[in-house]
């Protein structure tokens, strides 16, 4: 497996991180990395959309499913292991939540990885999964672990990643397996 | 495709590039204490994959830890764990979270499996991702994923995430057995440009 670096967006007080070119036939799957990824407002969540091609809007189709585990650093509460009804969808067209509320504390960021398959076809849905790892804004580590799909046939081709509200920092870079 | 590339592509050779990712280091243990990685490059990735390590010591846990300074391994910790098992016997299942195997700011090392077996056959297998290492910004994030040999014979899969709470970079990560050495085993550390 050769992973290649297609692109590198670095958001400083940005309003999203595009993705609008390179993704087509190429490549089977598309690996989105997110580093140090950090809010202006705290406790705002990481979230992604698709657009599909020669169509406006991210607003594609999902079905998904969200659980993570969650544990704060004062050991206060329990430490748990949930899956969370709220962030998932069904057949919505919101954007696919990928976190918990990310403190914008200026050592608090998100962490992960995203992976998209085969975009291009236009046959089949289109699968994701994500890991994400947060440094919350109470104070918590959480490991989130989200997937779904675009229940598209069409082809989709641009990607788009925004806090719930305000701008935010960070890198996410997106690569090409072949 | 030329043999010293298959083997690359096959085995990993330090310094040689399978596309973006580097692999930056092997090292085998063969009765060791630790295995230590230090002087750690700055890239925004850093993938620790781990294969057949195995334990002196019946029961024990794979535990890493990071150190500031090449030498002392303390980094404060906020982490969370659970668990996935089936016993070979098929008596037993369980899924849960492991409330002793995580962290609150606790200095100690994080587990990564839980009774890992030491027999012939018995080892541990996994991969470990560290983010942002060299930042003096944030904490710096990991998540890692195994799987283990039991020494009460389960297949037990794990999931663990966390972040290192400190803003200086990370130097080195050491990784260990919660008691004995490590019998056997290689771990190779990969960097994503």
């Amino acid at each position: 497996m050769a992973m290649t670096l297609i692109t590198t967006n670095t958001s400083d007080g940005s309003a999203s991180s595009d993705f609008t070119s390179s993704i087509d036939s190429t490549y089977k799957l598309y690996i989105f990395k997110m580093y140090n990824v950090n809010p202006a407002t705290d406790s705002t969540h990481l979230k992604f959309q698709a657009n599909a091609a020669s169509q406006s809007g991210y607003n594609e189709t999902i079905t998904s499913t969200l659980f993570w585990a969650y544990h704060k650093e004062d050991n206060s509460g329990t430490p748990a292991l949930a899956y969370v009804a709220g962030y998932d969808q069904a057949q919505g067209t919101s954007y696919h939540i990928l976190s918990d509320g990310i403190g914008n504390d200026s050592d608090a960021s998100l962490a992960g990885e995203l992976y998209l398959f085969n975009p291009s076809n236009t046959t089949y849905v289109k699968h994701f999964q994500a890991t994400t790892q947060i440094y919350g804004s109470g104070d918590q580590s959480i490991n989130i672990f989200s997937a779904g799909y675009f229940n598209t046939t069409a082809a989709i081709d641009d990607i788009q990643f925004k806090m719930d509200s305000g701008n935010m920092d960070g890198v996410i870079k997106m690569y090409g397996v072949s | 495709m030329p043999l010293g590339a298959f083997k690359a592509a096959l085995m990993g050779t330090a310094g040689v590039s399978t596309g973006d990712v580097v692999l930056i280091s092997s090292q085998t243990a063969d009765d060791d204490a630790t295995i230590s990685f230090t002087s750690l490059p700055d890239y925004g990735e850093l993938i620790f994959r781990f294969y057949t390590m195995q334990p002196a010591t019946d029961e024990a846990e794979f535990v890493f830890q990071a150190s500031l300074d090449n030498s002392s391994y303390n980094v404060a910790v906020t982490s969370t764990f659970f668990t996935a098992g089936h016993t070979e016997s098929d008596s037993s299942t369980h899924f849960e979270y492991r409330p002793s195997f995580d962290e609150a700011q606790g200095t100690g090392f994080q587990n990564l499996t839980e009774n890992t077996g030491s027999a012939a056959d018995e080892c541990c297998a996994g991969e470990l991702h560290l983010f942002g290492n060299a930042s003096t910004t944030y904490a710096k994030q990991f998540y890692a994923t195994t799987n283990t040999y039991t020494a009460d014979v389960y297949s037990r899969n794990m999931f663990i995430g966390g972040y290192f709470n400190n803003a200086d970079d990370i130097t080195a990560v050491q990784f260990k057995f919660s008691s004995g050495n490590i019998n056997a085993g290689t771990i190779k550390l990969w960097g994503v440009k």
